[in-house]
């Protein structure tokens, strides 16, 4: 049986990945049940621009940086219903965590003073060593600009007197002793300089140390020259030549609008004048540095292309972290709730109780109403709920899905759901014996009629559940989820379990001889002899289990009858009589099985 | 009981025995009106109790509470914030929540100290949040967008499933009368709406949808050659369908509502207010009110419409004066005009009326079989 195939593939899967990998046979839980704090975030654009998906990604991007580099595990970021940023923190984070969370991000252009490779420089080596030390770390720099591993005299200007008023933003006159003794202690290496956040981003209008995103090294940075706001747009492509053919090299293309475009030439004019590093200027992304392009020629038309060892997809990341600093985004806390760990695990136990006893009391109703086949329910039930069971768990193993209080709720609804499936076939195989069909061809009809009905009303409960899927936010999701995944699930579970299992039961004999515990008791449901064709009418409640004929009981059993051949014969006088008695009683059917003579 | 059920649902089957929903679809249609006019006054005059998710504030919640008393918790906020009184309530036997007005970071911290050395017991069980004023509500027109979508993509695959608009319109009409009459009672009783409400008036959606489904596609089965036959008109055969999966609809019903009714026991008993019993509590009246409007609205609605259409009005009319016709020409048959409408059982004697009657002023029918 297929089904019994899905079940040990899931169950084999998690296994497996229980003992080889990191899945885990319970299914990952929420952090309403699991306790831990959930913040949701709407980010705001100033102004009224749009908030793009993109920028949505992007912003996710960097919340998940800061986030990882503070040193919370398994912290869960994801956008939802398009606009709302969830960010979900296990257990009791630090308020500096939180902070960092909400803190809005700011892209900013800077010109690089001195650049080094990522560690901290003992005290020791400070001086001559250090150009040398540093060389070597720099030189593995895989940014893919064109900052080559050229060390800068970065150590001059500290020899320098540190009153002497810096003329512009690229003069080495910023460093002061003071921060070249940070620059050198600055460690890249240590996660907490990599969170980014407002700490990282530092005074706009001095030299800041900062680092490169992945930590590969650390610059000394002008004060701020342009800002991210005045980027109108970034693109990545494929370069185009002077010659309008398209080559095979991935750029960046920036296009400032006009108080940038402005800024920009007076930079690049000045940096390309400058020995590098110094021609160098680093784009800051909350408080990281994730470019720094050497400048060729003075960009005077506010378009600027920055090319590299890009591929198609690091230019595409860095395109879009440009576009994201062209759209400064405050965010607004929508919600932010810390729970309990303990008392996650109690919503949890008493939601698991509440299922138990919503199961037992199905599963009780069944029995009274459906005897014998209430057992079949409940066996479909338990295995539907083992498939949903097996596919949460895999799906938070390999997905991340977590499972939160509103989807134990809509497990628990679906109960109820998946439970109708089987009443409507059932109801659906009781008319099929009202109509006098034994009960292979009661099962196989009825099926065939019940089938439409359970994949009709499926489908609008799991167009419900996928539109509200997609368009909330929140608990609804964890409930859109659960109510659309076991609706699945009901149709897994109908097709290759109930059914088959139905048509297996129609064929023993305590079923289909209509036992009075069956449920489907012919002589209890009433049913008709029905007429088969040429003179003949099967009867219904005939010992269909001693029949000798093929086992579906496609063909339905006949019995001769001749036309007429009642067991009371009446005169027409009789007839009449009857028949007034009949009209004149308040039940206006006459329904005995009189024939025409 | 089984058996008397299942002694009903056979009448109900045959036809033998028949409420006639259809028919008296005036009588249903009032008394949803009703109750749909009541629930709408008190959403416009009362308005919905929104929860904290809509007023924006802090929750707080103290659990494993020796004395579950409200004054410590008074106290212990009052001290940290003095402009509110807080709504203090008690929960299940051992939880106390607290909720005030928006607090920043150190106030909530100072007020969880409090409340832990109030009640006396470890910080770490004080659990808080804090919802901004609009979360609510961009929860709600969130919800209020997927309403919109929802109803578009459904009314286009009902039209699509049943090759009638009609079923679509009435479907939908009985989906927004479930959900108007729940959100109306929410306000006549001034029961709290949380975002976990707006979860379960979302679900009652799909059920009464899923409900409806089931009865319309037993209409359908029933009308499918309504036009090549005139013993009975589409509104019959409709009512038909109702009567005939009345049983499934009480016993959907109940399967439906018993998991339910378990989580509201255990959410409001053990639980107190949340997630859980919010659920709960909207999908118990959604489920209730969406089994009667699958009968009683959305049926007899579907028949309405369906008899404003000329070619179905046609053939009603045809079918009456059929029905006319053969009791006028009955020699002794009934007078009441009223026709047992049940399914279809071949080899079973549909009664006199059933037969082919001799027309009484033109010749006498040909061949054997003709009554006398």
């Amino acid at each position: 049986m297929t089904l019994l195939v899905v079940l040990v593939g899931l169950f084999g899967a998690l296994l497996a990945g229980n003992r080889w990998s990191d899945a885990s046979m319970t299914p990952a839980l929420a952090l309403d049940l699991e306790g831990g704090t959930q913040i949701i975030l709407t980010p705001v654009a100033d102004g009224d621009e749009e908030v793009t998906d993109d920028t949505i990604e992007q912003t996710i991007e960097i919340i998940r940086q800061r986030v990882d580099a503070s040193g919370v595990a398994e912290a869960e970021i994801t956008s939802q219903g398009g606009r709302n940023i969830v960010v979900a923190l296990p257990g009791r984070p630090s308020p500096e965590t939180l902070e960092l969370v909400r803190e809005s991000a700011q892209m900013l252009f800077r010109p690089v003073l001195a650049v080094s490779g990522p560690t901290a420089v003992p005290e020791a080596q400070e001086g001559a060593d250090d150009a040398a030390g540093a060389e070597e770390p720099a030189a593995e720099e895989p940014a893919g600009e064109e900052p080559t591993a050229e060390e800068p005299a970065a150590e001059e200007p500290a020899a320098e007197a540190p009153q002497v008023e810096p003329t512009d933003p690229s003069d080495l006159a910023w460093i002061t002793p003071e921060l070249q003794a940070e620059f050198d202690a600055y460690d890249c290496t240590l996660p907490e300089n990599l969170t980014g956040g407002s700490s990282l981003v530092g005074d706009p209008d001095a030299a800041v140390v900062a680092c490169d995103e992945n930590g590969f090294a650390k610059y000394v940075l002008g004060p701020v020259e342009v800002r991210g706001d005045d980027v109108e747009r970034a693109e990545s492509g494929l370069r185009v030549s002077s010659t309008g053919a398209v080559t095979n090299d991935w750029v960046v293309n920036i296009e400032f609008d006009g108080e940038g475009g402005r800024l920009f030439r007076e930079v690049t004019t000045r940096l390309s004048s400058l020995e590098s590093p110094r021609d160098q200027f680093a784009m800051v992304l909350d408080g990281l540095v994730i470019s720094a392009p050497s400048v060729n020629e003075p960009i005077t038309n506010g378009q600027a292309e920055i090319s590299g060892t890009f591929d198609r997809e690091s230019a595409g990341t860095l395109a879009r972290q440009l576009s994201f600093g062209a759209l400064p985004l405050t965010f607004e806390v929508q919600s932010e709730q810390q729970v309990s760990a303990t008392l996650g695990t109690e919503q949890l136990q008493r939601g698991i109780l509440a299922g138990a006893i919503g199961l037992l009391l199905v599963g009780l109703y069944s029995l009274v109403q459906y005897r014998a086949l209430g057992l079949l329910t409940i066996a479909s039930l338990v295995i539907a709920g083992a498939v949903a069971y097996g596919v949460i768990a895999v799906l938070s193993w390999t997905y991340g899905y977590r499972l939160s209080l509103a989807g134990v709720a809509g497990l628990i609804v679906a109960i109820g759901i998946t439970a109708d499936s089987f009443i409507v076939y059932f109801e659906r195989i009781k008319d099929e014996l009202r109509d006098g069909r034994p009960l292979a061809a009661a099962v196989e009809v009825g099926w065939a009629r019940a089938r439409r009905t359970i994949l009709a009303s499926d489908a609008v409960s799991f167009l419900a559940a996928v539109v509200l899927y997609v368009l909330a936010v929140g608990g609804v999701r964890g409930f859109a989820f659960t109510l659309g995944l076991t609706t699945l699930v009901d149709l897994l579970v109908v097709f290759l379990f109930t059914h088959p299992v139905m048509a297996l039961l129609a064929r023993t004999r305590f079923f289909s001889s209509g036992h009075a515990l069956s449920g489907l008791d012919p002589r209890l449901l009433q049913a008709k002899t029905r007429y088969t064709g040429r003179g003949g009418v099967a009867r219904a409640g005939e010992r269909a289990g001693a029949r000798s004929g093929p086992p579906e009981g496609e063909v339905p059993r006949r019995t001769a009858v001749p036309v007429g051949a009642d067991e009371r014969r009446t005169t027409i006088a009789e007839r009449r009589a009857a028949e007034r008695r009949a009209s004149s009683s308040t039940s206006a059917s006459s329904h005995d099985e009189r024939k025409d003579a | 009981m089984p058996s008397r059920m299942a002694q009903w649902g056979n009448d109900l089957y045959a036809g033998r025995r028949s409420y006639d929903i259809v028919g008296r679809r005036r009588r249903w249609f009032t008394v949803s009106a009703v109750i749909l006019l009541l629930t709408i006054v008190a959403l416009l005059g009362r308005g919905l109790n929104g929860g904290i998710e809509f007023r924006g504030g802090t929750e707080l919640v103290v659990e494993g509470v020796a004395e579950a008393t409200q004054q410590p918790a008074v106290d212990a906020v009052e001290r940290v914030v003095t402009e509110e009184v807080p709504r203090v309530s008690v929960l299940g036997g051992d939880s106390v929540r607290v909720q005030t007005l928006p607090l920043d970071d150190d106030e909530i911290a100072e007020v969880r100290t409090g409340l832990a050395a109030a009640y006396d017991v470890d910080e770490a069980a004080v659990s808080y949040s804090t919802v901004g004023p609009t979360w609510g509500q961009d929860v709600t027109s969130k919800a209020l967008r997927a309403l919109g979508i929802f109803l578009g993509l459904v009314a286009l695959t009902m039209t699509v499933y049943f090759r009638d608009w009609r079923m679509a319109v009435a479907s939908i009409v009985a989906l927004l009368h479930d959900v108007v009459i729940t959100v109306g009672l929410y306000a006549l009783v001034g029961w709290e709406v949380t975002p976990a409400t707006v979860i379960g008036f979302l679900t009652i959606l799909g059920y009464s949808l899923y409900d409806t489904v089931v009865v319309f596609d037993k209409v359908r089965e029933n009308t499918e050659r309504v036009g090549e036959q005139h013993r009975y008109t589409y509104g019959e055969l409709a009512n038909l369908a109702v009567n005939q999966t009345l049983v499934r609809s009480i016993n959907t019903s109940v399967v439906a509502v018993l998991p339910v009714a378990s989580i509201l026991f255990i959410g409001a008993f053990l639980l107190g207010a949340g997630t859980l019993r919010d659920i709960a509590l909207a999908l118990f009246i959604g489920i209730v009110v969406g089994t009667f409007s699958s009968i009683f609205v959305a049926t007899p609605l579907l028949a309405w419409l369906k008899q404003r259409d000329a070619r179905s009005a046609a053939h009603e009319a045809e079918v009456r004066r059929r029905r006319e016709a053969a009791v006028a020409a009955a020699e002794a048959g009934p007078s009441t005009g009223s026709v047992r409408v049940g399914a279809l059982v071949p080899g079973q004697h549909l009664g006199t009326r059933a037969q082919p009657r001799r027309r009484r002023p033109q010749s006498r029918p040909s061949g054997p079989g003709g009554r006398s």
